[in-house]
């Protein structure tokens, strides 16, 4: 239903833009947008990956891992949602080069996104499994499976398909996340817009293009989480049962 | 490279002058964040499918499109048509706005939850609308959503940074500065991720407490 009314006022705004805009030489910005897209798409697709990643290790550790693994986690989740995704960001371009590490710019960025999406994401992980009723575990239990064996075949199966709404909701914060990378020199979506701004003076132009083509990344995600949903639940039951 | 304590009481000092301008901009843009956010909540409970739909439409538009592009939006288009704002302003504009979707959401789970019989009862009482919503339903749908607005002011608070995209003197601009000056960026910017950390810890326990002590208040 929301979807809907998006799509609907992406058409109306993108006609009233024309109405207010000409986009008569727009040759002169738009290449250097799209490829600004496909970068943003690249650190969106590659912090995801990471984010899933550090959110499953993280939220295993701290559910099932020994002491000293689970404190580890708590650190990382704590220190990686109380601070801001761009301290990050800046901590891993600007102060690790002084410690000795040196990261490629897009690596830093790929890294510090997917780290504070995956924090975040531990706890959409951990909340998953734990809304996975007890009865599964005592079955399993019953079953005579170990522990692991349990999470892996009877919990997890459950427990992913009530988080794949969340990360959705996650996914398009990383897409959002991205356009900080603008400030460590990456040529992403929103460093172009700048970039061109300044060449071209076509200000309204190139922001409403912009937010444009922000949306319908945005949109894309929304999609594919949908697709995967219905893939995932066999289209029968949405979410779980409780 | 190690920690320079020297260094780090040296510019201790600047990065409190600059932690002034970070809080009051989270202030300003969290009031703005929940006035506006209570304004989407109702227009989205409007009956007219215009106001309804556009106001939908506006709210997942600026949820679903990175808080800096709307910074620039607000700080470089604006002027376009005329609205001039300094950086400070403009930031601040942006942030609450972002966070206004956010807190309507919030909102709207908060009026959802009061019982139909209340609006019943106001009907039945011949309230206007205004009346209704001023004396009947806000003061029993905020105090319970009362927590969940608090992660979001914690959320705005760790979003301030942005702002030293449009070269507002916050704590990250500052520390970027001073980093550049010295050549010594471990001090500051590990400074603001403490800062950041330290009052986000805060925040969440003092939210904790508060949920504790309101969660009493939304159910009879």
């Amino acid at each position: 239903m929301p979807l809907k009314s998006i799509i609907v006022t992406a058409i109306v705004a993108f006609a009233a833009g024309l109405i207010f805009a000409s986009f008569a030489g727009y040759e002169l910005f738009i290449p250097g947008l799209l490829q600004g897209a496909w970068i943003t798409i690249q650190i969106t697709a590659g912090g995801a990956v990471l984010a899933v990643i550090a959110a499953f290790t993280a939220a295993l550790a701290k559910l099932y891992g020994p002491t000293p693994l689970r404190w580890l986690a708590n650190c990382y989740i704590e220190i990686f949602r109380g601070t801001s995704a761009l301290v990050q960001l800046f901590w891993l371009f600007f102060v690790l080069p002084q410690l000795g590490v040196t990261l490629s710019p897009m690596s830093s960025a790929i890294l510090a996104l997917g780290l504070n999406i995956g924090a975040y994401g531990a706890e959409v992980v951990r909340g998953g499994i734990n809304g996975v009723s007890r009865e599964q575990w005592e079955a399993s239990v019953a079953l005579n499976m170990s522990r692991a064996l349990a999470l892996r075949r009877i919990i997890l199966p459950q427990a992913v398909i009530a988080m794949i709404p969340p990360w959705g909701n996650l996914f398009i914060e990383l897409l959002k996340a991205t356009s900080l990378v603008s400030l460590i020199t990456i040529s992403d979506l929103t460093f172009r817009a700048q970039q061109m701004n300044q060449a071209t003076f076509r200000t309204v132009e190139i922001f409403t293009l912009v937010l444009a083509i922000y949306l319908g990344i945005s949109l894309l995600i929304t999609f594919g989480m949908r697709a995967l949903e219905r893939a995932a639940t066999g289209g029968t039951v949405r979410g779980r049962a409780n | 490279m190690f920690w320079d304590w020297n260094y780090t009481f040296e510019i201790l000092p600047m990065l409190a002058r600059a932690s002034v301008i970070t809080i009051q901009a989270t202030i300003l843009g969290f009031i703005l964040a929940a006035v506006l956010g209570l304004v989407f909540a109702i227009l989205r409970m409007s009956r007219n499918r215009v106001i309804n739909g556009a106001t939908t439409a506006v709210v997942e538009f600026i949820r679903s499109t990175p808080l800096l592009i709307q910074i620039f939006f607000i700080y470089f288009v604006l002027p376009e048509f005329g609205i001039v704002l300094d950086a400070f302003l403009a930031g601040t504009l942006a942030l609450g706005l972002h966070y206004a979707t956010y807190c309507s959401e919030v909102y709207r789970a908060g009026i959802e939850g009061i019982p139909r019989g209340q609006w019943e009862a106001a009907t039945a009482l011949n309230l206007s609308p205004v009346i209704t919503f001023r004396d009947i339903i806000i003061p029993q749908a905020v105090p319970p959503v009362i927590p969940a607005l608090g992660n979001y002011l914690v959320a705005l608070f760790k979003e301030t940074p942005l702002l030293s995209g449009i070269a507002v003197l916050e704590l990250m601009q500052t520390a970027k500065i001073l980093g550049s000056q010295s050549f010594r960026y471990l001090e500051p910017i590990t400074l603001v991720g403490v800062f950041f950390l330290v009052f986000s810890l805060i925040a969440s326990a003092a939210n904790r407490y508060a949920e504790r002590r309101l969660t009493g208040i939304g159910t009879r």
